[in-house]
């Protein structure tokens, strides 16, 4: 075990897919010779050489339609689409195509790629450097999407996605890249190097895709959720002593439901939280799959806490995100209901 | 008509002619069946544009890769797609070469390297571009062949294409298939640059007009082009001057263009006007070219009968090859 960073953890595990399985080719804005934009990709170039780690032009179609006819042609793409915010020109090569070859062959062509991209705010990058685009993927049939939330995780589940036959969009909540951000922006920051799933293993490890994480054990109320809020559910509930059930669902399609009824088949209370606006958000799928699956278990109704629809503020980021006090309210509402 | 040999003409002219008659035929059997709602939803035909698909096709290896657009029967089935795997595909059948699920405008089939059948205006060419460096990084001879109008142009996918291709040296033949209407907007209207040869210029790649309504200067282009490609010369566009006779689609009126200008046109039919220069050069008679027509009639009957005779997917199956596994969540949530 070695205590990484989020993006160390990243950078490894790029390393080890690609010493693996000489198919890996990584590419996007400035991953080469910059190492990416938040030097997730640092090192590969030096390497694995220009031809297997390289710079491309400022073009996101470009990009994931040039993945789209590799993976189809017998290569395994990683590419990086620098902010998540940047990857709407991609988006029509997102879902014509990455997401719908498989089916529109008929399983002659596939498309064995991933998307990675920095998601989410809490650095004041404002509207287009924040956003949360995940329920725009988790709507595409076809695509699976990835949230981390810390370093262990996104080693093993990104060397999973790269070995996936299926394209996976991978979302890295950059607010937790140097820590488990607890929604405190006045609080000293935290490194990953004291916190346990800082921890990663050396070498060769699968996260399967399709599957959440009991990230605390609890009987009061069951939160679910993913990336940065993860952390920040934590946080809420020890300030409020509440004795939360925290999944971390880290893959939001394919959708481990096994793991969300039983917890919320034990506790009785679920409260949904994203850092993503609330309207049509992935919350509303996931409250909807918990009054379908475990109605005659609820004591109180879901309530989802989530970011305001409206852009991503830039002075009012703080207010705009979830935090602790905002979920610990929503917490002891949940459970006075 | 393009300077050629007797001898060449004699050995390549009837082939060529009997590739565009097949398209031709089985176009015009579409355009019947769709009256008949056999064939429905969205069908583009191809009819006067034929010389271009033949010509290109004709001179492509068993392992280059094509893509095409939704207006894509002839390049399948010039490229190898059985009649009857294409005329399933229309009729929505299973035994059709997508399994019924994409119709006239989705035909696909790996084992011929044929990659669709792509109804997204431009969606494609970023993926031919994957395509031809798939086959560079991997070190294989493999050039990939991009069909798409000249509508396309006006898309960024185009541009973010050429730019990278170029930039990758990347082995792609980009042909544009200039019909000079994107469904009803004119070039004119849609481009400021309406030599289109000079705009993919920019991007530092050779590109040349062509004659599409000719056959040979297609197929002459198409092995100049090819050439350098293999030479690891990196991509070449082809500007394909051509012209539809039909409509854009089924619903399409056709009150944009001038009827005069169709006329005029149709005086250009490739098919026509190659089989009357076979003639007159001798390499051909009437009564052959009549016989290479009733063959392509007895291809296409031979296709409708068997589509007629296909079976619908299962729907418990639609689930399948939307992801590489049907389990858990999505398989039930499909059968519900």
């Amino acid at each position: 075990m070695t205590s990484m960073t989020m993006i160390e953890a990243i950078r490894d595990a790029h390393m080890v897919a690609m010493e693996r399985d000489d198919t890996v080719v990584v590419f996007g804005e400035d991953v080469g010779y910059f190492g990416g934009v938040f030097r997730c990709t640092q090192g590969l170039q030096e390497r694995f050489g220009d031809h297997r780690c390289f710079d491309t032009p400022i073009s996101e179609a470009g990009i994931v339609g040039a993945a789209v006819g590799m993976a189809a042609y017998g290569l395994r793409p990683c590419v990086e689409i620098q902010f998540a915010d940047y990857m709407y020109p991609a988006y029509d090569q997102i879902v014509s195509e990455a997401a719908r070859l498989r089916h529109r062959s008929a399983g002659d062509f596939t498309a064995p790629l991933v998307i990675r991209m920095p998601t989410g705010g809490g650095i004041f990058g404002g509207q287009t450097h924040s956003q949360s685009p995940e329920a725009l993927f988790t709507h595409v049939a076809g695509l699976k999407t990835v949230v981390v939330s810390n370093p262990y995780d996104a080693k093993g589940l990104l060397i999973a996605a790269i070995e996936d036959d299926d394209p996976v969009i991978f979302l890295e909540p950059k607010r937790v890249y140097n820590g488990p951000f607890d929604g405190h922006p006045d609080r000293p920051i935290v490194p990953w190097s004291k916190h346990p799933l800082g921890e990663v293993p050396e070498g060769h490890y699968r996260i399967e895709v399709g599957t959440a994480r009991l990230h605390r054990e609890g009987s009061d109320l069951t939160v679910l959720t993913y990336g940065t809020m993860v952390h920040v559910a934590e946080a809420a509930a020890e300030e409020h002593g509440l004795d939360a059930e925290i999944i971390d669902l880290r893959t939001l399609v394919p959708l481990d439901v096994d793991t969300i009824v039983a917890s919320v088949t034990k506790t009785g209370r679920c409260l949904v939280m994203h850092e993503a606006t609330l309207t049509s958000g992935f919350g509303a799928e996931l409250a909807a799959t918990v009054q379908e699956r475990c109605m005659f278990h609820l004591e109180a109704p879901i309530i989802r806490v989530c970011g305001w629809d409206t852009p991503y503020p830039h002075a009012h980021e703080w207010s705009y995100f979830p935090g602790p006090a905002r979920v610990g309210y929503a917490m002891r509402e949940l459970m006075d209901a | 008509m393009t300077a050629i040999t007797n001898e060449v003409l004699a050995e390549l002219g009837p082939g060529l002619l009997a590739d565009m008659i097949r398209v031709r035929e089985f176009e015009e059997r579409c355009a019947q069946l769709y009256g008949e709602t056999k064939i429905r939803g969205f069908l583009h035909l191809y009819i006067g544009e034929e010389a271009v698909a033949a010509g290109v096709l004709h001179c492509l290896e068993p392992d280059d890769a094509v893509l095409a657009t939704y207006r894509e029967h002839g390049h399948a089935l010039l490229r190898g797609l059985s009649a009857r795997s294409i005329m399933a595909e229309m009729f929505g059948r299973r035994e059709g070469c997508s399994g019924g699920r994409g119709g006239s405008m989705h035909l696909f089939d790996a084992s011929l390297g044929f990659f669709g059948g792509n109804a997204i205006v431009g969606g494609h060419l970023p993926v031919a571009v994957g395509l031809g460096l798939a086959a560079q990084m991997q070190k294989q001879d493999r050039v990939t062949a991009c069909f798409f109008g000249e509508g396309a142009m006006a898309e960024g996918e185009f541009h973010e294409a050429m730019n990278l291709a170029a930039l990758w040296n990347a082995p792609v033949l980009f042909c544009c298939e200039n019909n000079r209407y994107a469904m009803g907007t004119s070039l004119e209207t849609s481009e400021s640059e309406t030599n289109l040869a000079i705009k993919a210029a920019s991007y530092e790649m050779p590109a040349w007009t062509v004659d599409g309504m000719d056959v040979l200067a297609v197929r002459a282009a198409t092995e100049r082009a090819l050439t350098l490609i293999r030479a690891g010369g990196g991509p070449v566009f082809l500007e394909l001057q051509t012209y539809r006779f039909r409509a854009h689609s089924m619903f399409d009126p056709d009150k944009y263009r001038d009827p005069a200008e169709v006329e005029v046109w149709r005086t250009r039919d490739p098919i026509a006007t190659f089989g009357q220069a076979l003639i007159a050069d001798g390499i051909l008679t009437t009564e052959e070219i009549e016989s290479i027509q009733q063959a392509a009639v007895a291809e296409v009957d031979d296709a409708v009968a068997f589509a007629d005779a296909g079976t619908l997917e299962p729907i418990e199956e639609l689930a399948r090859h939307v992801y590489r596994r049907v389990d858990g969540v999505q398989a039930a949530e499909v059968q519900r």
